[in-house]
Order: C-alpha cells, then sequence, then structure tokens
C-alpha cells in the first residue's frame, strides 16, 4: 500500500455479547472508491458507522495515517435512511455550515447552489419532510456535500431508489471522486458496485472475506462466497 | 343557577367597564405567572434536553424525581418560600416576603419540574431520531441542545404553556407567600378565594370567568405568534 489512509488492526465490534463484526484486519489507501460489499447483515454498515467513528470498537483498533489527517478532519456521512430535521430543505442542508458558525444568509446561499448541484430542484423553503425518497436522499447527500468532505461515508446511498434517481447519484458520486474526494461506500447493487469501485471489500457474516481492485474482484473472485454472490446465488 | 347568571353578567360588567380594581389584580396575575412561566423555561427547557441526550449513573433517578415533583403541593412550597424569606430566615435580608418577587419564586419552584418533565420527554424522541446525525456532523454539546430546543420549539411551546397554565390556577403558595394585599400582592385566584370567603359568590364567579377567559386568550395568542396548528407545521 503506497499511501495508506486508514489501517483496521484486528477490529471487533460486539453488542451484547455477541460478535456483530470482526475480527477484522484491513488497510484503506488515501484515494478511489471503495465498496463493501456482501450479503444483508454482513456488517456493512456497522463497519462504515465504525470507519466513521460513530461505533464504539470493542477490540482491536482502527489506526489513521498521520499523512491522512485532511480526511480525517473532514469527513460526512450519508445514511441509508436520510435523517430528516424539522427544518425546511434549504435549512437542513445549510445546518452543517450554521455549525461552523456560517452567517445564516450565507449558509442558505451555498445550500442552495449546493442543492443544484446535486439536482435537487424542488421548492426549497418547503419542509423536508414533505420531500419524495429521492430527493430525501439527495437533500442528504447535499447536506453531506455542503462542507466539502475529502472523505465521504456513504451507506447505501441509492437503496430503494429507481433507476434514474440512482444514476444522477452516481454521477454526482463520480464527478466528486474526480475532483479528489475519497469514498467509502457500501451497496447491495453489482452494477452500482461496478460502475463506481475501485476497490472492493466483500463481507460475509461479519468477516472479511475479500479485499481485492475493482478489476480483479469482479473478473476473478477468490472467495467461494463472493463468487456466488456475483453470480446471483443466495448467499446466507 | 342564579349566582352563576349574576357572576357571569357582573364579569361582563367589570371587563367591559375596565374596573380599575379589575384591571389590577389581572395584571398581576399575568405579571406573575408569565414571568415564572418564562424563568421555569429558561431552567426547565435545557434541562429537559440535557437530560434527555446525557447518560449518567443516576439519570432514572433523577427523572423519576422530576416525574414526582410534577404533583408538588403549592401550598407546601408556599410554606417553604415563606421560611426562607420571612425575616428570621436565611434570606430575610432581601425583604421579599409578600412581594411579587417571592411569588414569582414560589411558582417557578412548582412549574419547572413541570416545563422540565414535558420538555424531555418531547426532546427524547427528538434526539433519537437526530443523534446519529448530530454525533456524525461532531456537534458540541451546547449545539445538540440548541438544535434540539429549536427543532422541537413547538412541542416545548406546549411544555411552557402548561407550566402557565399550572401557575396562573395556582393559589396556595402565592397566597401564602404573597399574602393577598390589596394593591400590592392581590392576583385573580386569591381574591377569588377571599370573595368566596365573603360570601360574594356573584363577584367570586366574575374574577373566575375573567380568570378562565385569560388562560385562553394567552394560550390562543402564543399559538397565532407561533402559527402552529396552522396547514402542514408541526
Amino acid at each position: 500500500m503506497v499511501n495508506p489512509m486508514m489501517v483496521l488492526d484486528k477490529v471487533e465490534l460486539r453488542r451484547g455479547g455477541r460478535v456483530i463484526v470482526g475480527p477484522i484486519s484491513l488497510g484503506l489507501r488515501d484515494a478511489g472508491v471503495t465498496m463493501a460489499m456482501g450479503p444483508n447483515g454482513a456488517g456493512k454498515t456497522t463497519l462504515l458507522r465504525a470507519l466513521h467513528g460513530l461505533e464504539r470498537v470493542s477490540s482491536g483498533q482502527i489506526r489513521w495515517a498521520e499523512s491522512a489527517e485532511a480526511l480525517r478532519a473532514r469527513q460526512a456521512f450519508v445514511f441509508q435512511t436520510p435523517i430528516l430535521m424539522r427544518r425546511s430543505v434549504l435549512d437542513s442542508i445549510a445546518y452543517p455550515l450554521r455549525l461552523k458558525g456560517v452567517s445564516r444568509g450565507e449558509a442558505r446561499e451555498r445550500a442552495a447552489a449546493c442543492a443544484e448541484t446535486v439536482g435537487l430542484r424542488v421548492r426549497l423553503k418547503k419542509d423536508a419532510s414533505t420531500l419524495s425518497g429521492g430527493e430525501k436522499q439527495k437533500m442528504a447527500l447535499a447536506r453531506a456535500l455542503i462542507t466539502e468532505p475529502a472523505l465521504l461515508f456513504l451507506d447505501e446511498p441509492s437503496a430503494n431508489l429507481d433507476g434514474r434517481s440512482t444514476r444522477e447519484i452516481e454521477e454526482i458520486l463520480t464527478h466528486i471522486r474526480a475532483g479528489g474526494t475519497r469514498i467509502v461506500m457500501s451497496t447491495h447493487d453489482i452494477g452500482q458496485a461496478r460502475r463506481l469501485a475501485d476497490e472492493v471489500v466483500f463481507l460475509h457474516d461479519g468477516r472479511l472475506v475479500e479485499q481485492a481492485s475493482s478489476a480483479a474482484f469482479f473478473d476473478a473472485p477468490q472467495s467461494n462466497q463472493a463468487y456466488a454472490y456475483l453470480q446471483g446465488d443466495i448467499v446466507i | 343557577m342564579n349566582d352563576i347568571l349574576q357572576g357571569l353578567a357582573r364579569a361582563a360588567k367589570l371587563v367591559v367597564t375596565l374596573n380599575a380594581d379589575l384591571v389590577e389584580i389581572t395584571l398581576l396575575s399575568l405579571q406573575v405567572s408569565l414571568g415564572a412561566a418564562v424563568i421555569g423555561s429558561a431552567i426547565g427547557l435545557p434541562l429537559g434536553a440535557w437530560l434527555a441526550i446525557n447518560r449518567f449513573p443516576a439519570r432514572r433517578m433523577v427523572i423519576a424525581l422530576l416525574n414526582a415533583l410534577m404533583g408538588l403541593p403549592p401550598v407546601v412550597v408556599g410554606l417553604f418560600v415563606y421560611v426562607l424569606f420571612s425575616r428570621s430566615g436565611p434570606l430575610g435580608v432581601l425583604g421579599l416576603l409578600f412581594t411579587p418577587t417571592a411569588m414569582v419564586i414560589a411558582q417557578v419552584i412548582i412549574i419547572t419540574p413541570i416545563i422540565a418533565s414535558v420538555a424531555h420527554q418531547a426532546i427524547r424522541e427528538l434526539w433519537a431520531d437526530y443523534h446519529d446525525l448530530l454525533i456524525s456532523l461532531e456537534t458540541t454539546h451546547s449545539q445538540r441542545i440548541a438544535t434540539l430546543l429549536w427543532d422541537g420549539r413547538r412541542a416545548l411551546m406546549t411544555a411552557s404553556l402548561a407550566g402557565f397554565g399550572r401557575g396562573i390556577g395556582e393559589v396556595g403558595a402565592i397566597m401564602i407567600v404573597g399574602g393577598n394585599i390589596d394593591h400590592a400582592t392581590r392576583v385573580l385566584t386569591t381574591a377569588i378565594a377571599l370573595e368566596t370567603g365573603k360570601g360574594e359568590f356573584d363577584m367570586a364567579l366574575a374574577l373566575g370567568f375573567v380568570l378562565i377567559g385569560l388562560a385562553i386568550a394567552v394560550n390562543l395568542t402564543l399559538h397565532m405568534l407561533s402559527r402552529t396548528e396552522r396547514g402542514s407545521r408541526w
């Protein structure tokens, strides 16, 4: 690994005496798109949350490279189910800026521009709760992007979205990746993983089964589980 | 029945003619209970929010205590404040006994637990919704409380109004610490108690109707100002 971002050393997460994820050891580079894949309950969400610092690690450790300080300081997370604030769409997107002390006027201006970037074309004054599923996801994406994160986590950003919304979100992700943003995301959608991933982390039953470059993973998966998963078999 | 009708008629007459005594005691009622509601909210709302987002060993004890304090008997609170501020009491030098300030203090003690308890309930649900987002955005403690108070403001207004409602109708505590002194500490509830004692039922009833009308007016005004219960707003 030439430029490591972070290293996981025998990381394990237990809840109520049960091991949910781990032990996992892996290293992540400081550029590109890493895709966490695997069946339901494989631990994708938990792993992403642990990397972002939302989950307490029970044993092992997550070490950040010193050179990756910029990534560590500027992270954002897009949740699978968008978290709706009891605010207007505009103020929801502007919220992270307001936390950083940006004035209301400027924050709203930048929020409107950000909504435009992600293709959220709705009346921005309306309540966030009145948005459709795809619009909510775009609002959450805009809220994550408004602080211009260097490292962006997305947990199945296009689950429950139709083809068109999925394509729009993928275009945005491709665009910000080209702008140098490091992306770590999870998906169920094999097609999406092929389109976006530079590297795949395949999880099964809370354990790391395979970590490989996208090309290698899709051409010749090394593990039986990954092979079966890519074939479309049901992997339990 | 006759008393009630006479009371209504007299209430109407008192209000229409803007009877000077009525205006005075009504304004003092408003001043004391609104003052207590404002101070109680300033303490109770952040306290409720703080309890909702923090985990500490005695948390359940504190919440149980808070809920129990909602039923605090006003007479006992009045007695407590009286002893505290009486000449020989620890705070006697302040000379606050039998003043509106002492009445506000007594009411703050009575209504703060109500406001904090209702606020805690409302904020707890909002915190469950917001938790991951606010942690992810690395909000500070005070930013979390500010966000939850602001986004939960409509539910919190109910908490403040519940506190105000308890204060404006309360008689036991303000009677003891205020003393129901004419032109000084007489408010609607203590005046009603006095008139009833004198056997002036129509006057007592008239004041009662004014009191109910006042409570409704304050609630309606606040709802109108904050534009709740309209359209799709929260």
